[in-house]
């Protein structure tokens, strides 16, 4: 600990010490996320909020629930369902089903490296601010979990185990929803994935493959690729920039993502850019899980692209469709990209 | 042994303002502000088609995020005082618009003040800044590496009318033609003058965005439009149109 912080506790201490505080603070045990090297060394540090500190007994409460139907209206449903650590904690629909089987209209989205979003802003078309924010949103969405906060504080304040382990993680045993957004966001913030082949490349602990290594050419090349001005690199290892862009996909807009957020039709068919990290689990591909395959998304930014007035200015050659990968370019992208999967990650929750 | 260097960071706080030979230490802003040919831009401008560049074409304004690096004070016994950072403008997100570096200096006269676009070599190079690789703003290796100067991004109508991407991007020029990289440096410095500080300053400097499209190279979107960062031509005509494109609007202490 440096000086200045001991210090500061201890005028802390003297301011309070003299207090006749009757009930004594709880506090959990202090849980330190366990940052990657390769993150570390690179990029800015996690966002973690004060008032919702890490902790070994919040972490395990909110694993516990993101695996529980006890969530949803007819406990039928959890969050794990959409989420599965299998498909890197996406699923493998297009669309997924609610608890009334209605299906929403979009792709559910892999979930890691989430305290790594620097601006916290979540979904598809970034319209919550924080995770503990976003997990109040699934619970009551009617595709969803369609249940409502009453309801779940009162099944969660009747079970068994459940007021104990609330008890422990936040010494409160009266049960309410930000503290099972809190416990949640908690659990979402140890899902960290940096341990792909290309990541130990990078760390020098192996050879990539000759494809791959002009696979990662194609991607970092602005006259073919250029893919990392939107999708980070070897020096953002999240291969995202968090960041909203129109792709290309469409010349207008069924759902016209961030626009229909700030309201601006500069943002029209903007959405946010996801990491290329554990691709191999995460099909199908983009917002409306629309291409099945990564072929169909090379395939898209080669030849496939539509103009519109948002088209993001580093689409090449629209008219064309693209700059048009030679074969060998588009099958060494795609094995560089499919070196990002990580399976420790998925297979360790 | 703890005890005391608190002791004389306190007495420090309370002394450091005292005036010491007549000479005090003074904080230095740097804010930016921007325009094309004298009309204010904001990102309140941004994404709709209507500037014109100095070649005719119509153009808009998508995203511009450009780096300053090495703020300098000169005397004109040639002390140096260099302040410590660098800045990464961001006029999209109107964010860093103003700097105000944490080292300070002393009042008086300076015959030149500087700052660099971009980063030196030495800059460029020699560290890996976590906070610029988060807002992915470094070189891809093949190039090079090292970290972008500007990035200016819009839209503009091409000589078949169709509403064309241009992202113009600022690094250090590399010619990859050959066997052997070949560079040339575009950081530049940008030289603000002789000022007489006398009190906390901030630098008012602007940047007229057409300049960039202007002088001595008109630059034609039609041809130089995207992937110029591996055309070192381009880059170098970046770079010469480049020297006119700040100026100091002002200085407030
Ligand atoms: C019925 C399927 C379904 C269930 C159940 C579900 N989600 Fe999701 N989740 C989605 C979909 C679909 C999206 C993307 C929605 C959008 O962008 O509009 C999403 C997005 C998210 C995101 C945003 C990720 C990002 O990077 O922006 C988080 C976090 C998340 N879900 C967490 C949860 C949690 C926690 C639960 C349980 C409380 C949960 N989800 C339950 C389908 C589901
Ligand atoms: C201008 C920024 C930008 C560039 C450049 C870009 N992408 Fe994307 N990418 C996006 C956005 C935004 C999405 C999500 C679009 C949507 O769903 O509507 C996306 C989606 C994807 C997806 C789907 C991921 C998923 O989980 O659904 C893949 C794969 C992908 N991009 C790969 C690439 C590759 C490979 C390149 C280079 C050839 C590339 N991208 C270039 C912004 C970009």
């Amino acid at each position: 600990m440096k000086t200045w912080q001991v210090h500061i506790i201890i005028i802390f201490f003297v301011c309070f010490s003299c207090d006749n505080e009757s009930v004594e603070r709880y506090f959990a045990t202090p849980s330190s996320l366990d940052i990657p090297k390769l993150f570390e060394d690179n990029i800015l540090a996690p966002v973690i909020p004060i008032d919702n500190p890490q902790t070994v007994e919040g972490i395990a409460l909110g694993k516990k629930l993101f695996f529980d139907p006890i969530l949803s209206i007819d406990n039928t449903l959890a969050c794990v369902d959409c989420h599965a650590p299998e498909n890197a904690f996406t699923d493998s629909d297009k669309f997924s089903d609610g608890v009334d089987g209605i299906f929403g209209n979009r792709n559910s989205m892999p979930l890691f490296n989430l305290a790594w979003n620097y601006d916290e802003k979540f979904f598809w078309d970034g319209n919550t601010f924080s995770l503990e924010h976003q997990a109040f949103v699934p619970v009551t969405d009617p595709f969803e979990m369609k249940s409502n906060w009453t309801d779940v504080e009162s099944k969660l304040q009747q079970h068994a185990e459940y007021p104990s382990l609330f008890e422990k993680a936040f010494g409160a045993s009266n049960i309410d929803s930000s503290l099972v957004t809190k416990a949640i966001a908690q659990f979402e913030r140890t899902l960290i994935s940096a341990n792909s082949k290309f990541d130990k490349f990078l760390l020098g602990e192996l050879n990539l493959s000759p494809e791959e290594l002009n696979g990662f050419n194609v991607f970092m090349d602005e006259a073919k690729g250029d893919c990392f001005h939107c999708h980070g690199s070897d020096k953002n290892p999240l291969w995202t920039d968090n960041i909203f862009h129109n792709n290309g996909l469409d010349e207008t807009f069924a759902d016209l993502g961030l626009g229909a957020v700030t309201g601006d039709p500069a943002d029209n068919g903007k959405f946010k850019s996801p990491s290329l990290r554990n691709l191999e689990f995460t099909a199908p591909y983009m917002h409306d899980g629309r291409f099945a395959s990564l072929d169909d998304v090379i395939n898209h930014y080669s030849q496939g692209l539509k103009n519109s007035s948002t088209i993001d200015p580093l689409m090449k050659k629209v008219d064309q469709g693209g700059v048009g990968l030679t074969d060998k370019d588009k099958a060494d992208l795609k094995a560089f990209l499919l070196s990002l999967s990580d399976y420790d990650f998925i297979n360790s929750k | 042994m703890q005890r005391i260097i608190l002791i004389i960071l306190v007495l420090f706080m309370f002394t450091s303002c005292n005036k010491d030979n007549g000479v005090s230490q003074v904080q230095i802003t740097f804010k930016f502000s921007h325009n094309w040919d004298g009309t204010a831009v904001s990102n309140a401008n941004f994404n709709s088609i209507i500037y014109t560049n100095a070649n005719g074409e119509d153009l808009s304004i998508t995203k511009l995020r450009y780096l300053i690096s090495k703020i300098t004070f000169e005397k004109s016994s040639g002390e140096t005082f260099i302040l410590d950072g660098y800045n990464l403008v961001d006029v999209t997100n109107n964010t860093n618009q103003s700097f105000t570096p944490i080292t300070t200096i002393p009042d008086g006269d300076y015959s030149k003040v500087s700052f660099t676009f971009g980063f030196d070599n030495d800059d460029n190079y020699n560290e890996n800044y976590i906070d610029l690789n988060s807002a992915s703003w470094n070189v891809p290796e093949l190039l090079g590496g090292g970290y972008h100067y500007m990035q200016l991004e819009g839209k503009f109508i091409d000589n078949t009318t169709t509403e064309t991407g241009y992202a113009y991007h600022t690094i250090r020029a590399v010619d990859n033609s050959g066997a052997t990289q070949v560079f040339q440096d575009t950081f530049f410095e940008v030289d603000v003058g002789a000022v007489n500080i006398t009190n906390n300053a901030t630098f008012n400097i602007e940047m007229n965005i057409a300049e960039w499209f202007k002088n001595p190279n008109t630059w034609d979107l039609n041809v130089l439009n995207q992937m110029l960062m591996p055309n070192s031509s381009a880059q170098i005509m970046m770079y010469e149109n480049g020297q006119n494109v700040f100026n100091l609007e002002s200085v407030n202490q």
